[in-house]
Formats: C-alpha cells, sequence, structure tokens
C-alpha cells in the first residue's frame, strides 16, 4: 500500500511543508511524453477570500488509470477538478496534465480532453444532432458525421438525436454529456458526478460504456462520485479529500483495511463523521 | 490556422441552429427596429408635409435614428450572442474546448453582423417603401458608417461581455443599458458645436460622433467627410484592441476568481 500511496503522492509527502512555493517536481525538465503522469498536482491550493477552498493537495494520476475523486460536499472536489481542466487558477501550486501546467500552457492539451460536469449543460435550443456536431467540429474530430453515428448507437441516442437537447428527461441529457465528453477520444476525461441523475440500471449501463471506452483507449479518467458503489465499480484508486485536504488514499479494498471498514461507503462515513 | 477556422465555422454553425430553432427570435431581430423606425417615420411625415422650419430636419432625423440603431444592434448582437453562452451553461463547455478566446471574440462578431444584417436591412426597405426615406442614398459614406459603427458595437460588446464572465449575470443589463451612457455625447441628433467646449473633446473621443457628424455632412452639404472616416476608423482599431486587451484580462480575472464552472447559475 505505501508504495502506492507514494506513487501518487508523487515526492511521497501527502502533505508538502509550505504552501507558499509549489513543490520541486521529481521529474526531469523534459520528460519523456510516456513517462509523464496523465494529471500531476503539485501542492495545489486554492484561496477564496480568508477560506483555503483546497490546501496542499498533492496526488498524481498514472496514465490509463481511473482515479475517484472523493469528499463530502465543500470538501474541493470541485475547486480540484476545476483547477484540474484549468478553468481555475490555483493560488499556490500547479496542475499539470499530459506534462502541461493547465493554468499556462492549456491550450495545448485541451484537444486531448474532455469533461462532463452537472454544474455545466449543453445548449438547451439546440438538437442533441446538433450539440454533438458544433462540439466535434471544436474539437477537430475527423468524420463527424460518423463519429457521431457511433456515439448514437453506442449510448442509445438513436430516437433523441433530432430532440431539443434541452426537452430530454435528465437522464437522457447526461447519456448526451457522457457522448459529448467522448466526441474526441479524450486521453484524459474529467467526470464530475457521471451518474448522477440516472436510474440504477441506466447508471450501471453508462459506467459499463465508460468502462469499455476506458480499456479501448487506454485512456485516463479522474472521477469524483458520491456514489461508492460506482467508485469500487470503476476506479482502480480513490483519492479523500475533506476540508480541501487529502485526508486518505489507495484503493478500495486498502481503504476497506485501513480504516477497518466492510466497504468505501463505510470509510466515507467514518471519514466525514470526523475518524 | 485552418483548426482556428473550423472552430469559430462551428461556432457559427451553433449560433445559426440557434437562431434556427426559432422563429420568434428571428422576428425580434426586425421587431425592435422596424416598430422604432414605424415611430420616427410618422413623425418625419409629419415634418415634412407640415412644412415647417423643421422639415429639413426629418430626413436628418431619419438617418440618424437608423445609424444608432445599426450601433445599438451592433453591440446587442454581440452581447446577446454572448449571453447565450451563460444563459444555456455552456460556457464552461466552451472553455474546455480548444476554442481560443480570439475565436470565441470572432465568432462572436461574426454573429452581431449577422444579426444586424437580418434586421436592418429590412427595416431600410420599409423605410423607403412606406415614407420614402433611401438611406442607400447616402452611397459609399453609408458603407464606411455601417463598418466604424459595427466595429464600435464589437469594441462595447467585447467590454460588456468581458464584464458579464468577470461579475456573472449581475452584470447583464449592461448589455441593455450601456449605449445610453454614450448617446448625450455622440451626437446622435445634434451636431457637436451644441455641446459647451469643454464637453466637446469627450465628444470627439467616441468614433460613433465622427460617423453622426459624417451623416450631416453628406445630408446638409452632399460632402463626404473622408477626413472624419478614417480618423474613426483608427480610433475604431485603438479601441477594438483596448477593449479585446480588456476582454482577456477579464477572463483571466474570473479564472483566478474561480467563477467560469458556476457561471449562469
Amino acid at each position: 500500500m505505501n508504495s502506492i500511496a507514494t506513487f501518487f503522492t508523487g515526492n511521497g509527502a501527502l502533505f508538502s511543508p509550505s504552501r507558499t512555493a509549489p513543490a520541486p517536481t521529481a521529474q526531469p525538465a523534459v520528460a519523456t511524453e510516456a513517462a509523464t503522469p496523465a494529471v500531476a498536482v503539485e501542492t495545489l491550493c486554492k484561496k477564496y477570500g480568508t477560506h483555503w477552498a483546497v490546501d496542499e493537495v498533492n496526488f498524481i494520476v498514472p496514465k490509463g488509470w481511473t482515479v475517484g475523486l472523493l469528499g463530502g460536499n465543500g470538501a474541493g472536489k470541485t475547486t480540484t477538478i476545476a483547477m484540474i481542466m484549468g478553468l481555475v487558477v490555483p493560488t499556490v501550486g500547479r496542475a499539470m496534465v499530459l506534462g502541461h501546467d493547465m493554468a499556462t500552457e492549456r491550450h495545448k492539451v485541451l484537444k486531448r480532453m474532455n469533461f462532463e460536469s452537472p454544474y455545466v449543460a449543453l445548449p438547451a435550443r439546440l438538437t442533441v444532432r446538433e450539440n454533438l456536431n458544433v462540439f466535434g467540429r471544436l474539437y477537430g474530430v475527423p468524420g463527424i458525421k460518423q463519429k457521431i453515428e457511433e456515439l448514437a448507437e453506442e449510448f442509445g441516442l438513436g430516437d433523441i438525436m433530432d430532440r431539443l437537447t434541452g426537452r430530454l428527461s435528465a437522464g437522457q441529457k447526461t447519456r448526451v454529456a457522457v457522448a459529448k465528453a467522448l466526441i474526441n477520444d479524450p486521453d484524459v476525461l474529467v467526470l464530475d458526478e457521471p451518474t448522477a441523475s440516472l436510474d440504477p440500471d441506466r447508471a450501471d449501463w453508462v459506467r459499463s460504456r465508460l468502462r469499455a471506452y476506458q480499456q479501448r483507449k487506454g485512456a485516463t479518467i479522474l472521477m469524483s462520485s458520491h456514489n461508492m458503489l460506482e467508485v469500487e465499480q470503476l476506479c482502480d484508486f480513490v483519492v479523500i479529500m475533506s476540508r480541501g485536504r487529502v485526508v486518505a488514499l489507495g484503493t478500495c479494498r486498502e481503504l476497506a483495511e485501513q480504516f477497518q471498514c466492510k466497504n468505501l461507503d463505510e470509510v466515507f462515513i467514518k471519514l466525514a463523521r470526523g475518524a | 490556422m485552418t483548426d482556428s477556422i473550423n472552430r469559430m465555422a462551428a461556432m457559427t454553425a451553433r449560433y445559426y441552429y440557434l437562431l434556427r430553432s426559432s422563429w420568434l427570435r428571428l422576428l425580434e431581430l426586425v421587431y425592435w427596429p422596424a416598430m422604432q423606425m414605424l415611430v420616427w417615420g410618422f413623425l418625419y411625415t409629419y415634418l415634412y408635409d407640415s412644412k415647417s422650419s423643421m422639415a429639413s430636419t426629418g430626413g436628418m432625423l431619419l438617418g440618424a435614428v437608423l445609424l444608432w440603431d445599426v450601433l445599438f444592434r451592433g453591440q446587442l448582437g454581440f452581447s446577446f450572442t454572448f449571453l447565450e453562452e451563460i444563459w444555456s451553461r455552456n460556457l464552461a463547455n466552451l472553455m474546455m474546448s480548444p476554442l481560443q478566446p480570439a475565436e470565441l471574440a470572432a465568432s462572436l462578431m461574426l454573429m452581431s453582423l449577422i444579426r444586424l444584417l437580418i434586421g436592418t436591412i429590412p427595416v431600410t426597405l420599409l423605410v423607403f417603401v412606406l415614407f420614402g426615406f433611401n438611406i442607400y442614398a447616402l452611397g459609399f459614406g453609408l458603407i464606411a458608417f455601417f463598418i466604424n459603427l459595427v466595429i464600435t458595437g464589437w469594441a462595447i460588446g467585447l467590454v460588456v461581455s468581458g464584464m458579464i464572465i468577470r461579475q456573472g449575470l449581475g452584470a447583464e443589463s449592461l448589455a441593455y443599458s450601456i449605449m445610453i451612457l454614450v448617446l448625450p455625447l455622440c451626437c446622435v441628433y445634434y451636431p457637436v458645436w451644441v455641446l459647451p467646449l469643454w464637453l466637446q473633446p469627450a465628444a470627439w473621443s467616441l468614433t460613433p460622433t465622427y460617423v453622426f457628424e459624417g451623416m450631416r455632412a453628406i445630408l446638409i452639404d452632399g460632402m463626404l467627410r473622408t477626413d472624419l472616416m478614417v480618423e474613426c476608423f483608427a480610433l475604431n482599431l485603438v479601441y477594438l484592441t483596448v477593449a479585446f486587451t480588456a476582454f482577456m484580462l477579464l477572463l483571466r480575472s474570473a479564472r483566478h476568481k474561480g467563477v467560469l464552472l458556476t457561471m449562469g447559475e
């Protein structure tokens, strides 16, 4: 467990000593593409006013892994994800994706990323087909018409392709949003509550699609979720946050053993109640 | 470069789909300018028919209203097209895509132009048919006026959009109200010399003033003031550069403040 946790926290320190300076990176200045982790979060901090929403977070996501970012409401997950996506600039530290600092070089890597979040919606007045067409073209997807048909087939969107996105059910919207997130075959996929509004059957179906995509493409997935069963099914590794800090990390089994719990659900509750 | 053009084409397609999705939206583009021109057109007819000393000002009034609408609708078209992204909570999707801010701005400019042409061309024809006022008689001057006013509209739209990114929907009302702020100094309906001397430099610092003075020069003296148009264009380039810089700074500030993800909520 220690070895894998050390790998995930980069330099071996879960909490770095100071938030005033970025943690030194152990990687050489010019890292090879293969050796570069998909995501590297180094001494990441974000301060809003006097409140540290994210406080010295360190972790590394190797390529091809699926990592769950967990925590209660206000734990700092969404802010961390926003910094990894480059939508929020860190106060201290940095978030690197495929070797590029997302605060300053995000344009170099955005074509290889995609995301889905309940905070964001696709334009309601456009049909599903129009939305997929627009985003496919934005990402420079070759053979966009064929790609849209493939996604429609894979996500069972055939009968809703020409309906306005705003008139779909919550579950249908989620499926369309996930289809949009996969339109450019991203190397790094960031998912915020990917199955939040789906019934258990549809949620399981979407999980199977994500797992199939991850295995087919060898993609890296970073996801936040409140569904512990989902995390256990999908994630190779879990990072748990509380009050802006990483409080535990490991595989689901390792965390259960560490906190003497039966499953991740119990670990989460134990940590949320201040264990 | 090709990628950049493709992304701008994608954004134009996105706005075209939006316009196409509702005939009410299309109608609205024509509705407001048409209603406004009807009111001013009837006033023009009244002044013309009354043979009063005001009769000669009727044409100028109508021309001024038409050109003011170009400026107003140009800015509104830019800002509203941008606001669509906020209202639909789509901004983060765009910011996470390879679309560059300059490409987004260029797409908004193009869409503002398209909306403007959809709104104004039918109205100019309506004014000609109903009131016999032919704005196209301004000739080459009309093209120079149009280009300058559209660029000013874009510059103001860029600043308004930047403010909305930075401040959220609390700044939405700027899209409707900011033009009223410059209206008194732009000398739309009266010449610059009417203003107090100390206020005239402020008027000449605004690009629309050059256009409306130029329009009066054509209608009163039959003379195209190319000097005014060249000065106006040069000033517009400065304003557009400043506005784009402001847009980028406000966007950067929004990324520091962390408002992009929840924009529209």
